[in-house]
């Protein structure tokens, strides 16, 4: 091949089709090297962490009383070696009766800052916005668009346990 | 010095460096003269944001990005003399780089730099103002204290407003279901690795346009912009009038850059680093997250607006702003260039600058965020020590009524002001309102006793500026 061949090209069909076929052979291996490097690293960014659903006590029957707010923290369903206090989730559990308890999120439903409980006041208020829960977490005022979000609760062999639920997100 | 002579010489014969190096430094700028000093504003924040790679690296070394132990790690960086310096540094760098490229981008927009052919140098430099706030918010979360924490957890409720996709973004931005261990991890990647890498090819193409299409000259009445003959004018200018860049312009650019950095290094210095808040254990309950100085006036829009419109405000509201920053070198790229000419461009900057700075300092304040750690009214505000209207303060403070409401000085600022509610309302008002509530007051109906009721009226209406007039028979009563 001589050295100016590189401009015979263009007079040349044969050449012309040549190089167009290596330009198309070129960016074809590119793209499918990137496409197979591509395709595990988004996927995995992509895959979301599922927890499975777990039971958690969170105390003792005889531990809560009658008509009372209080705070329980439990665990992660699965928390990650580390996780460390990370995977402590807390939630705001209130006795009806002798067997009957509502545990809420701690999440507001506005932007998500952590509620407080008003024992004096019997509210839950929000330190972000000023949103207010009524002791059965319905809306009292502010900019709190549903009620606190709520966890199942039941008792086991006179343990009160709280199933772990995704962080719930208002939409 | 022969040896040194003679290594270079050989350096450069096989790479080549000083071939283009030396004209890249000399190549020719306009005389910008009396608006010279305008110039150094992209300059200084690429200065500061090698500060914040250099100091950035230094911290990355003994940081650990992870849920358990960041904390730790950043309380033992602080805890060292220069490790607390350091830290100090990248936050002022921080606070230095956004506030310099947006007096940056505000300077090209008044001198309407953007127009032809620097469109793409204006939204190459609006792509680097949005990460360089995704850094900001990103490089705040990494301190991962209380406020950290929660700040993932608010950035994932904002997304969850998104239409159609919003949970699912708003579990991604947590990576899973909880914020957890995964959720640290993928800020620090982000902070550390992607945005970066972003910021880096923007910066690259943004210096290769400024070389391409030279710097912007100052702009002059009456001198508009034809992309017709604009290359031919400029390349005619730099002809006629132009400096070498080095180092003509660049001295500004090292002396002004000195200048921030010395002060960035000595606000690090005196003021040190921002204080690490309370662990992020989600079941510490007692937290008030607040973002960052320059989200501040964010999160005030977001808390005046009416609520009926929140979720557009929280998608559409950037989305927009990032619309017309694209859009404007699109629909204007030629024309007058000279600020004088487009006078509507001062009262816009204005305006954004008086939005930035209002409802910045509506936010510091942030009336809307109750004061719960107000502490039970004194005794000296409430004037007596027993009976009734003693009774009645010690229910305002226990009904969380002072947490919105000052008096005396005491309390929130969410609902008005009660210091002087006796002169302003009947006890028949003040318990109308009390058991109705209003769209920002609980109503407090079926939650209060007869008994309490009864002393928070009476406490409420001793709120008086005069004492009531005396009635008869009530003469030793001052």
């Amino acid at each position: 091949m001589s050295a100016d061949s590189i401009h015979d090209a263009d007079d040349n069909p044969a050449e012309t089709s040549r190089r167009r076929f290596l330009s198309r052979v070129s960016i074809v291996a590119g793209s499918i090297a990137g496409v197979i490097v591509a395709i595990p690293s988004v996927a995995f960014l992509l895959g979301l962490r599922k927890v499975p659903h777990v039971w958690r006590t969170v105390g003792k029957l005889e531990d809560f009383q009658i008509g009372s707010t209080v705070k329980v923290a439990f665990l992660d369903p699965s928390p990650l070696p580390w996780s460390g206090v990370t995977a402590r989730t807390a939630a705001w559990l209130r006795r009806e009766s002798a067997e009957q308890f509502i545990a809420f999120s701690v999440v507001c439903t506005h932007l998500g800052c952590p509620v407080r409980w008003l024992p004096g006041a019997n509210l839950f208020m929000c330190p972000c916005h000023g949103g207010v829960y009524y002791a059965d977490g319905t809306v009292a005022s502010g900019p709190p668009p549903r009620p606190l979000t709520q966890y199942p609760v039941r008792v086991q062999r006179g343990c009160v346990q709280i199933l772990t639920s995704p962080l719930p997100i208002t939409t | 010095m022969r040896i040194v002579k003679f290594v270079w010489n050989w350096f450069d014969e096989i790479t080549g460096v000083s071939g283009w190096l030396i004209p890249l430094a000399k190549h020719p700028v306009p005389h910008a003269r009396k608006s010279a000093w305008f110039y150094v504003l992209g300059s200084a924040t690429l200065l500061v944001f090698i500060v914040q790679i250099v100091t950035g690296i230094a911290l990355a070394s003994a940081y650990v990005p992870s849920a358990g132990q960041a904390y730790h790690t950043l309380a033992f960086i602080s805890s060292t003399r220069f490790g607390s310096i350091v830290r100090g540094i990248h936050s002022f760098g921080a606070s230095a780089m956004v506030i310099l490229i947006g007096i940056h981008a505000i300077r090209v927009y008044l001198f309407g730099a953007y127009k032809y052919p620097r469109q793409m140098g204006w939204l190459t430099g609006v792509a680097l103002l949005f990460l360089v706030l995704g850094m900001a918010f990103t490089g705040q979360l990494l301190r991962w204290d209380q406020t950290g924490f929660w700040s993932v957890v608010i950035a994932a409720e904002q997304a969850g407003r998104t239409p159609l996709i919003g949970n699912w973004l708003g579990h991604f931005i947590l990576a899973g279901d909880t914020a957890g261990g995964a959720t640290l991890s993928r800020f620090f990647a982000l902070h550390v690795f992607f945005i970066p890498a972003l910021i880096f090819f923007f910066i690259g193409f943004h210096l290769y346009l400024v070389i391409r299409n030279g710097i912007s000259e100052p702009p002059t009445i009456g001198r508009p912009v034809d992309p017709k003959t604009y290359r031919a004018w400029y390349q005619e200018l730099l002809h006629r009038d132009g400096v070498p860049f080095w180092p003509d312009a660049a001295w500004r650019d090292a002396v002004f850059g000195l200048l921030v950095i010395g002060a960035i290094v000595a606000l690090a210095v005196v003021v040190g680093p921002p204080v690490l808040g309370k662990p992020p254990d989600p079941s510490i309950i007692e937290a008030s997250p607040r973002p960052e100085w320059y989200f501040l006036w964010y999160y005030a829009v977001l808390s005046v607006i009416p609520r009926w419109s929140e979720n557009y405000v929280i998608i559409l509201g950037p989305a927009i702003l990032i619309v017309v920053l694209v859009l404007l070198p699109l629909v204007a790229p030629k024309g007058e260039r000279s600020p004088f000419k487009r006078p509507w461009t001062f009262g816009l900057v204005a305006f954004i600058v008086f939005m930035i700075a209002y409802y910045g300092t509506v936010g510091h304040v942030a009336p809307w965020s109750p004061r719960m750690d107000a502490p039970p009214l004194p005794d000296e505000v409430v004037g007596v020590t027993q009976g009734p209207i003693a009774a009645g303060a010690r229910v305002f403070h226990d009904k969380g009524c002072e947490y919105c409401h000052k008096i005396a000085g005491y309390g929130g600022i969410r609902g008005p002001d009660l210091s002087y509610a006796g002169d302003r309302m009947t006890a028949e008002q003040m318990e109308t309102r009390i058991f109705s509530g209003a769209p920002n007051m609980p109503s407090y109906n079926g939650n209060i006793t007869q008994q309490q009721l009864s002393d928070l009226l009476a406490f409420l209406s001793s709120r008086r500026r005069r004492p009531p007039p005396a009635a008869p028979g009530n003469a030793d009563v001052k």
